[in-house]
């Protein structure tokens, strides 16, 4: 079970589940949260983060202990998220990104061609792009191609928790993969989590079904259970689906009285 | 649970409060400093001099923060959060304060201050939003909180001017508001009228004596000595310069904007409205003059007060699919303050960890409705050397010095009553 080491960039992550900082009641209940899910790193939107005064989010991601990966949400332009991720490279010394670029408010979904455009645009400039996008093969292929360092398809539109509306593409995007692939968005539940990674995601990253869950320190605990489980059972290797039962115990040998 | 701190500073005795309602000469030295004059602020001094003690209020433009960009509106159930049960028990104790405290307020200030008891109802934008109300209407039924659960029609019926699709609505017939400027502006004249100096000054620095405060610098010079200072400078309590560090727990601000609109001819709302229009919240708050709140954006900007043209145009999309009829309004203002947020969203009112200091700070979301709670507590404190049980969840000994919650809250708070030394102290 151990010596199964995540990386990203060839930088070490000690967890497999990312987690977004949206959506939180409060940052005592966001800090709860993180150290229940022994998380490694979260990603905070550099539109809605404040880095300059005492007592905000990032001294408790500090505190915490957790790498910080800024995220360009908010942004609807290539133009946009490539100052935001400039902005963020400076206030946090950090060259990594998700890189957001969304198409409109009512479904928040990605961009493909803003989204491509801005990713090559950081990879030129040096970045570690790590781009959140739609669930599609094609899309994810360009990504690699262009230098991404991962790829972080969708499961169903940010904050529905409608979990893995096309497992099909998202087999097919691991399937070809070079890279990490994180699945990123649409999971409501701990077993979404697991399915994602039954499904061969190296990760999941995943903010409201914790954040906005009645408890979501309980909830991030189960999301970490799930990512962990998912992870068990795509490296075991599952039996094949049969139309007919197969009994478990042996039927030989059986004492006829 | 029993409170029985001794005021920080000792020469408050709690016998003052019976005796003779002295001013105190102009310039002399007052036995309470309090730090900001804004609702809560000011409402710790009113209270405090009704309990017999000479207090001065320093602030160089009382009201100018969070109580003038506030809606005002006394919400405990439908600002109600899951594991939020100890600060909805805050809320609810302030909003049962609140007739007797406006009664004594408009007696004292000669004021009135547009208390309306008119109820919240919480739209649902779509199903879902309406299954999130169901849960959280059974979420209060099983605190003992009264709500109701509205049909779209039922909705449509109780606000006519609502839009049509909406799916529903929660009611929460005990959600009231004040209008916080009238408030505050009564306030201010209750203080002058039972005699708190108020000084137009800015506190800059912190005068120590050995382990405990002793007064405030200000920004001309003077030094203002006090047995005891009650910090009350809400996003900005920070900002004072001297205290060692990790006496004030975290507190960041949060910037907020709100709109004043005006509309004329009969009111399109007669209760507050408010809800979750694409995951975006939103508020309307109707005064009585036919004004209309709209409010608010929540943003970790840090101490910046500019408004964002992108959150105006959202709180009036997301105002006028709930209230269509609101783009006829006037438009006549549009504020920003900063909400002093604590690590958990709950106040810190109390003793400090430094002797001679108490704070009534980090009132987040609900500084408006915390005002006579707080007010009550920290006068109670001041007067008679406890703070009232209800109270004594939110000591800042809930925090250890880094602002985060205390691994063992519980003890650290029953340390804080007791008056022990507490682990800081030891080591």
């Amino acid at each position: 079970m151990a010596d199964d080491a995540f990386t990203i960039a060839g930088e070490e992550l000690g967890s497999r589940l990312i987690l977004g900082t949206g959506g939180a009641p409060s940052l005592a209940v966001m800090e709860a949260a993180i150290r229940a899910s022994g998380t490694d790193m979260c990603t905070v939107s550099m539109r809605r983060v404040d880095t300059t005064t005492p007592g905000s989010m990032l001294d408790m991601l500090a505190r915490c202990g957790v790498r910080v990966l800024p995220n360009t949400a908010g942004c609807r332009t290539s133009h946009e998220a490539v100052l935001t991720a400039e902005l963020a490279r400076e206030a946090l010394e950090t060259n990594w990104v998700k890189l957001e670029v969304i198409a409109d408010e009512q479904t928040l979904l990605p961009d493909p061609v803003e989204l491509l455009d801005a990713a090559e645009r950081l990879v030129a400039e040096g970045f570690t792009v790590l781009p959140y996008t739609n669930d599609d093969p094609v899309l994810a292929r360009r990504l690699q191609q262009i230098g991404c360092a991962a790829v972080m398809p969708l499961g169903a539109p940010i904050g529905t928790g409608l979990g893995i509306r096309n497992a099909h593409n998202i087999e097919l995007i691991v399937a070809e993969a070079e890279v990490p692939v994180v699945l990123d968005a649409g999971i409501g539940t701990a077993s979404d989590a697991a399915l994602a990674m039954e499904l061969g995601c190296d990760a999941v990253l995943l903010a409201s079904a914790v954040t906005r869950a009645q408890d979501p320190a309980l909830m991030a605990a189960a999301m970490a259970a799930g990512v962990t489980a998912g992870r068990f059972a795509a490296r075991a290797g599952r039996i094949p689906r049969r139309h007919h039962a197969r009994a478990s115990s042996p039927v030989h040998g059986t004492a006829v009285f | 649970m029993p409170a029985a701190i001794m005021p920080p500073g000792a020469a408050v005795a709690p016998a003052r409060a019976a005796g003779a309602r002295d001013r105190g000469a102009p310039g002399s030295r007052p036995d309470v400093i309090v730090a900001g004059a804004g609702v809560i602020g000011l409402g710790v001094a009113w209270r405090a001099r009704l309990r017999g003690l000479t207090v001065t209020v320093v602030d160089p433009a009382p009201g100018s923060g969070a109580s003038w960009t506030a809606a005002g509106m006394l919400a405990p159930l439908s600002e109600l959060r899951y594991g939020e049960q100890p600060l909805l028990a805050l809320n609810m104790a302030s909003a049962q304060r609140y007739p007797t405290f406006v009664a004594e307020l408009e007696r004292s200030s000669g004021t009135e201050v547009g208390y309306l008891r008119c109820g919240t109802l919480v739209a649902a934008w779509d199903s879902a939003d309406m299954a999130g109300l169901r849960d959280i209407h059974g979420f209060a039924r099983s605190l003992g909180l009264r709500t109701e659960l509205l049909t779209r029609r039922e909705l449509r019926a109780r606000v006519p001017a609502s839009a049509s699709g909406l799916a529903g609505a929660l009611s929460a017939p005990d959600d009231h508001q004040i209008d916080n400027r009238l408030l505050h502006g009564a306030l201010l004249r209750a203080c002058v009228a039972e005699g708190v100096t108020l000084l137009p000054a800015a506190a800059r620095r912190w005068l120590l004596r050995g382990d405990r405060v002793v007064g405030l610098g200000l920004a001309d010079g003077t030094e203002l000595t006090a047995p005891v200072v009650v910090l009350a400078c809400g996003a900005w309590s920070g900002q004072i310069d001297g205290l060692p560090p990790g006496v004030l727990p975290a507190v960041r601000p949060v910037k907020g904007q709100t709109l004043r609109l005006r509309t004329v001819g009969p009111p399109l709302l007669t209760c507050v409205l408010r809800g979750t229009v694409r995951g975006h919240p939103v508020y309307l708050v109707p005064r009585a003059d036919g004004r209309i709140v709209v409010g608010a954006s929540s943003e970790e900007a840090g101490f910046d007060l500019r408004p964002r043209a992108g959150a105006v145009y959202e709180l009036l999309r997301d105002a006028q699919a709930l209230v269509p009829g609101v783009g006829e309004a006037e438009l006549e203002e549009v504020s920003t303050g900063l909400r002093p947020a604590s690590p958990d969203n709950a106040p810190l009112i109390g003793p400090s960890r430094i002797p001679g200091l108490l704070l009534a700070v980090g009132h987040y979301r609900n500084g408006v409705l915390l005002t006579p709670v707080t007010a009550d507590a920290i006068a109670g404190l001041l007067a008679d050397g406890a703070l009232p049980d209800e109270a004594a969840a939110f000591t800042p000994a809930r925090f250890d010095h880094a602002g985060n919650r205390a691994t063992e809250g519980r003890v650290a708070d029953d340390q804080a009553v007791e008056n022990r030394p507490t682990r800081e102290d030891v080591r």
